[in-house]
């Protein structure tokens, strides 16, 4: 057994990066995710790395690709607005495949918005909210132990595939507390040939670069990067299902939504309503092909994403289910978490129509 | 080589064979060469690692037989930032225009040189943005005609050119700050002498080394390539005059 | 009497650009008029080589380090 501590998300995420062997963090305060730098200057003295309050997050994760292309394990922290301005630094490094980790812990938008978690920010995180072509990893931790997991799966995975790993946490799961189990400090030793160290006689300089001004070369590099993103897609995909197994009515939610799904499904089955759910944790690679499944299941009816958006990974789900059965949505915004009352009226109604 | 003669100067090993792709006469290629000669005659050719622009030296990275990573457009700064402090026994630059570190790259120029960040930053200033095609500049004179500014810069609505030397001298953190040019070989070998003492500042790591070269764009001003040396010999060194601002102990 | 020295210029990579011939202090290079390289540049060339004086101005100059300059063993 680790060691058990009482935490706050963000401050678990922090804790999480230290015992990953992070090497560096650049990080601008925003709120709800400021104890993440807070957390870390004050352990600074302590630990090999270093940290810098970067002048805004356009500088913090440019720190971070420079960081990244030079061989360390670096990570950057941000909620909403500021993972706006991080979206070109995005999408350089996912093309000139670097690794690293960025935490968006979401809150309500668009525009400044609120401070209270939001879900809004799925399909930046899953499309691409920068330019171009690229994808990355999205994991969507929905409790302070997924904090602690997913920040070292997310630098494992990053370093395994040469790319961005996003954990989409929402202000909820970053502040509230709960008991976790942290891991022993991971020995982290970088073996980076790739990496701007310097170029040594026994081989050519490296450079590190996004830019491919020859159509060639540039359609080259966005086949290798596809190739790469299949091989994820093939390979990575995470779910948690729940009272699944005879389920007909099936609810697809993530983060802290997932949480009160869970309760929905209760309470739910006390009703005679055979619900289940399927919680995504990897939001990219999205687990299209059990949904897809799932959905030409005979016994299933429905699917209800519950979101706190306006309806982003209900997309999602729709593409996977394919039309084969409806699929319905239900959120709400402004940082307000779907009641299980008010869900299960809208699922009752909409069931009672099919 | 002929009889009785030996090489007194040649194309420094630190240059790859690739033909630059600059404009006949851009300073750039000069100071590209200049700085490599350094790299080589200091022998840290293995422990250099330096940051490219956005700009007609976005291919820097083709020129200099170093460790090179290409920055988002105004961010070299922060990306040096990072490889510093990840790798403080390497000497790490950045090199940059007038765009670049001055107009988009403002906040993270400043912040570098105010925490006193251990890279140099050559900066080289020509007044114009060549790459896009000849616009306006933060350094760009006042009454000099570019495509967005075709009657001439206007201080009323433009603003005047800024001065970025005479500004980060002011930060305690920066220890080295001197404005050098590439017009003629006088200045080309002063400069280099420049490059040098700045490498040895950043062996000290005392803080940041900051170059800027009053630079020349003969396509973007319209001139030959030996009127653009007299253009910054006219106009450009007067109001962005050469000398140190800035050293240990003064 | 042989001159103090002489340079050696890439011609095919030369640019035509003139700052050898205007920093020379005895003026003994020039573009070459009626001729162009492969990439239709007047390149630089030694037009007076007897009054090369093995200065350097010219390769410190040029910005695409086409110039080799030989001096005099003394």
């Amino acid at each position: 057994m680790g060691e058990i501590r009482f935490m706050k998300g963000n401050e678990a995420l922090a804790e999480a990066a230290i015992r990953a062997g992070m090497q560096g963090y650049f990080g601008y305060p925003i709120t709800p995710q400021s104890e993440v730098i807070e957390y870390l200057a004050a352990e600074e003295p302590n630990h090999d790395y270093i940290l810098i309050q970067a002048e805004s997050e356009v500088a913090s994760i440019n720190m971070v690709y420079g960081g990244a292309a030079a061989g360390a394990r670096v990570m950057t922290t941000t909620s909403s607005p500021g993972y706006s301005l991080m979206q070109e630094g995005v999408s350089y490094i996912a093309c000139a495949e670097l690794p690293c980790v960025v935490a968006n812990v979401a809150r309500g938008g668009p525009g400044l918005g609120t401070i209270q978690a939001g879900q809004g920010d799925y399909f930046q995180a899953v499309k691409g909210g920068g330019h171009g072509d690229y994808r990355q990893i999205v994991l969507a931790p929905n409790s302070v132990q997924e904090m602690v997991d997913h920040t070292i799966l997310a630098f494992d995975l990053a370093d395994k595939y040469r790319t961005p790993v996003l954990i989409l946490s929402d202000g909820a799961i970053g502040q509230m507390m709960e008991k976790v189990e942290l891991p022993e400090p991971i020995p982290y030793k970088p073996d980076k040939p790739w990496a701007t160290t310097g170029k040594t006689p026994d081989r050519e300089r490296n450079i590190i670069t996004s830019l491919y001004i020859q159509s060639d070369d540039m359609e080259r590099k966005n086949n290798s990067l596809q190739k790469k993103f299949r091989k994820i897609e093939e390979n990575e995909v995470r779910f948690e299902e729940y009272m699944i197994e005879d389920a007909e009515l099936i609810i697809t939610a993530y983060g802290v939504t997932s949480r009160t799904s869970k309760k929905i499904v209760d309470l739910a089955r006390e009703a005679g309503i055979k619900m289940g759910l399927h919680r995504p944790i990897t939001l990219w690679p999205f687990p299209s092909g059990r949904i897809s499944e799932l959905a030409n299941d005979g016994k299933v009816k429905a699917f209800f994403s519950i979101e706190m958006s306006a309806g982003q990974m209900v997309e999602d789900v729709k593409l996977s289910v394919n039309g084969v059965k409806p699929t319905f949505f239900y959120g709400r915004t402004g940082g307000i978490i779907p009641t299980p009352e008010e869900v299960i009226e809208f699922i009752q109604k909409k069931a009672g129509e099919l | 080589m002929r009889e009785g003669y030996e090489v007194i100067y040649q194309k420094p090993k630190t240059l790859t064979d690739n033909k630059m792709h600059y404009c006949p006469g851009c300073i750039h290629g000069i100071m590209h060469k200049i700085f490599m000669e350094v790299v080589e005659e200091m022998d840290i050719q293995e422990k250099t690692v330096g940051v490219c622009p956005v700009g007609c030296s976005v291919f820097a990275y083709d020129y200099m037989d170093v460790d090179m990573q290409e920055a988002a457009h105004g961010r070299a700064a922060a990306v040096a930032t990072a490889i510093k402090r990840m790798l403080p026994d390497r000497i790490v630059f950045s090199y940059q225009g007038d765009g670049d570190l001055a107009a988009i790259g403002t906040a993270e120029t400043l912040h570098a040189c105010n925490r006193g960040e251990n890279f140099l930053f050559i900066f080289i200033n020509n007044g114009i943005y060549g790459m896009t095609g000849g616009q306006m500049a933060p350094t760009t004179l006042e009454g000099q005609k570019t495509t967005t500014s075709p009657f001439g810069r206007d201080k009323k609505s433009m603003g005047s050119p800024l001065k970025m030397t005479e500004i980060v001298s002011q930060f305690d953190g920066v220890a080295f700050a001197a404005r050098v040019s590439g017009n003629t070989p006088a200045n080309v070998r002063k400069a280099k002498r420049m490059f040098k003492r700045a490498i040895e500042i950043q062996k000290q790591n005392i803080g940041t080394q900051f170059i800027e070269v009053v630079s020349n764009c003969p396509s973007g001003w319209k001139c030959t390539p030996v009127e653009s040396m007299d253009w910054i010999v006219e106009k450009a060194i007067p109001y962005f005059p050469l000398g140190i601002f800035k050293e240990p102990g003064k | 009497m042989p001159a103090k020295g002489y340079v050696e210029i890439l011609v095919d990579t030369c640019k035509g650009c003139g700052l050898c011939v205007a920093n020379c202090p005895t003026q003994c290079l020039a573009l070459k008029q009626d001729d162009t390289n492969v990439n239709g540049y007047h390149y630089s060339y030694m037009s007076e080589p007897e009054k090369c004086i093995a200065c350097m101005n010219c390769a410190v100059m040029c910005p695409d380090s086409v110039i080799t300059v030989y001096k005099k063993k003394s």
